[in-house]
């Protein structure tokens, strides 16, 4: 059964969908959130075009900052905003910020205790043709090792709007992770979402399947062509990588008794290993990480990359299937 | 400033020299120069009446704010804050130890006055740009100060915040250098050279004032002269001698880092201490 609070009618049709980056959602949900609060600022590291700050810059061009290409002092400027009262959103590459910033994240937003709202644009893989120096891999796991640090994920563009609107009413840092290519729109444009639930997209009884960002929709495309292998996936959209929904995943895992995880990320301190810790401690069930396996990415477009390392849907039933079958026999 | 209230600051920051080292000697561990050698400057601060704030609601709206951004001379700021009527001056003694407020580098949810939390080097000025921005932008009066190292101007994130302040010109920040030459692996013109410190500013886009950093008379002038500047934000360069007050301390980095008294040494904390109460063996009497 599927989830139909949630999905778009048409999400099995990925012709029939639109395709829209989750970056435009920050931008959009910047808007909102600065009509919302007028003490809503926003940063930008020389990328406001392409971070879609740019859309909050010309609605509200008094409350907007730039800060040059000098992300640790765009981070401590944004926490001298927030100790004022302001709430500001500061926005670059992920590799660059948090990527070249996570000190200044961890001492003057984290334990200082001043909350200001992170958007980490072009993360993962899918970032193409500039390579491994600008695919961000790792910046779930360093952001998920502070403590008062909230880690979201958006799947699609209009969650990412959702997300940005639902970081207003967080208390603490909040770090928002967004792709930079075209992705399909397949949630409804008023679905649910809740900061630390994730959503049970689909329900199945053999396999879980854990996704989160784009890698959701490719998760729930595997899970249909696994279904015609006669093998039931439960898809979880786990947008909130911290706080984690333990719950969710564990209810899941006590019907299904395998659970693989899909990141376009790397394996290693991200959503695999977040689910790894929830079920080893917990539930410990036979589980399969997939993400990027301990490695740099290269240069190619974005579906020739998530080719190669294994993160289109046809690879991950394929990776799902062979690991069914070597555990189950 | 008439004589009487400069030497009334003057033997205040006397005191809170001494409230330094004895923080220091009953934590065991700590940073003695850094904080000795700013306490002139922080006493005008504090004292000089140039800085709005109120011990008894230090989240009060309109106070000015005052950032360390070298956290390891909290030492300084956590007594000047007990001298100030934040806290007791008891609890200075508690310092670096467990559940204290006084934590070895300063956490800013832990004590009141304290505007931020600081310790690795290179990220107060950005904090106080942010804030200092947020004021301008929102046309509020509040000033902001900021203290840093000399040694932290070799941290890239320092020179980012310097370039930032200039661009947009604020000049409701006065930020102030502990220049004392020293860092924990020498001579800052040996581990690696900042001068001219003048210059370099001044092409930032600063206004730029050198002073003698233990004449609390000009520190003030020097305070005074920035809050008057209306088009660049101002830095106050203060010619410091590390772990003033202390003689076989002054100028010597070995200091940098540890407090007086390690390894059962109670001679120099003696010395020190009697020292710092008859500031210097001008006046008879110890205040203590």
């Amino acid at each position: 059964m599927e989830n139909k609070k949630y999905l778009d009618d048409n999400w099995q049709n990925e012709e029939k969908l639109d395709m829209i980056p989750t970056r435009n959602g920050y931008g959009e949900g910047m808007v909102a959130a600065g009509e919302m609060n007028e003490n809503v600022v926003a940063l930008c590291a020389d990328l406001t075009e392409s971070t879609r700050t740019l859309m909050f810059k010309e609605k509200f061009p008094d409350r907007f900052i730039e800060c040059g290409v000098s992300e640790a002092n765009m981070v401590g400027v944004a926490s001298g905003l927030a100790s004022t009262g302001k709430i500001p959103f500061v926005a670059s590459y992920a590799m660059f910020c948090p990527g070249m910033t996570w000190v200044q994240i961890r001492t003057t937003l984290c334990y200082n205790q001043q909350k200001v709202i992170i958007g980490g644009a072009h993360a993962g893989l899918s970032v193409g043709p500039d390579g491994a120096t600008h695919q961000a891999l790792e910046d779930i796991a360093i952001m998920r090792a502070l403590p008062n640090m909230t880690v979201i994920v958006p799947a699609d563009y209009h969650e990412t709007r959702r997300a940005v609107i639902a970081s207003l009413e967080v208390n603490s840092p909040v770090y928002l992770r967004f792709a930079r290519e075209n992705s399909p729109v397949f949630s409804k444009i008023d679905a649910p979402f809740e900061v630390g639930k994730s959503i049970v997209l689909r329900d199945g009884t053999d396999v879980t399947l854990i996704a989160c960002g784009p890698m959701v929709y490719e998760a729930l495309l595997a899970s249909e062509i696994l279904a015609r292998r006669d093998i039931s996936c439960e898809v979880i959209n786990a947008h909130t990588i911290k706080p984690f929904d333990e719950s969710t995943l564990l209810a899941s895992a006590a019907k299904t008794n395998y659970v693989v995880s899909i990141e376009e990320h790397q394996i290693i301190g991200g959503l695999g290993s977040t689910v790894a810790e929830t079920l080893g401690e917990n539930y410990p069930v036979p589980m399969r990480r997939i993400g990027m396996n301990d490695k740099y990415g290269e240069s190619g477009t974005a579906d020739e990359l998530l080719e190669r390392y294994g993160l289109t849907a046809e690879r991950i039933a394929q990776t799902v299937l062979s690991s069914i079958t070597e555990e189950r026999g | 400033m008439p004589e009487k209230n400069l030497l009334e600051l003057e033997k205040k920051a006397n005191q809170i020299r001494v409230d330094i080292i004895r923080s220091l000697v009953e934590a065991g561990s700590g940073h003695s120069a850094g904080p000795l050698d700013m306490a002139d400057v922080f006493t005008a601060i504090y004292f000089g009446d140039v800085m709005k704030y109120d011990p008894k609601n230090p989240d009060w709206e309109e106070r000015d704010r005052f950032i360390l951004s070298n956290g390891h001379i909290c030492p300084l700021l956590y007594a000047t804050l007990a001298h100030a009527g934040f806290f007791p001056r008891e609890e200075l003694l508690s310092l670096r130890k467990l559940d204290s407020r006084l934590q070895g580098h300063p956490h800013r949810v832990a004590l009141p006055g304290l505007e931020t939390s600081s310790g690795p080097l290179g990220m107060g000025l950005s904090q106080a740009a942010g804030m200092a921005y947020s004021f301008l932008m929102d046309k509020k009066k509040n000033w902001v100060f900021a203290a840093l190292s000399d040694g932290e101007h070799q941290e890239g994130n320092t020179w980012e915040a310097i370039l930032f302040a200039g661009k947009y010109k604020l000049y409701n920040l006065t930020v102030l250098i502990d220049r004392n030459n020293i860092q924990i692996d020498g001579y800052t013109e040996n581990v690696m050279p900042l001068e001219s410190m003048v210059e370099k500013y001044e092409s930032f886009n600063w206004h730029v004032q050198e002073i003698d950093g233990h004449n609390i008379e000009s520190i003030i002038d020097a305070i005074n002269e920035s809050k008057a500047i209306s088009t660049k934000p101002s830095v106050i360069i203060c010619n410091t001698i590390p772990g003033k007050g202390v003689e076989y301390m002054e100028r010597d980095y070995e200091w940098h880092g540890k407090p007086p008294g390690t390894k059962g040494n109670v001679g120099e904390v003696v010395e020190a201490l009697y020292e710092l109460r008859t500031l210097g063996g001008q006046i008879a009497s110890e205040h203590e």
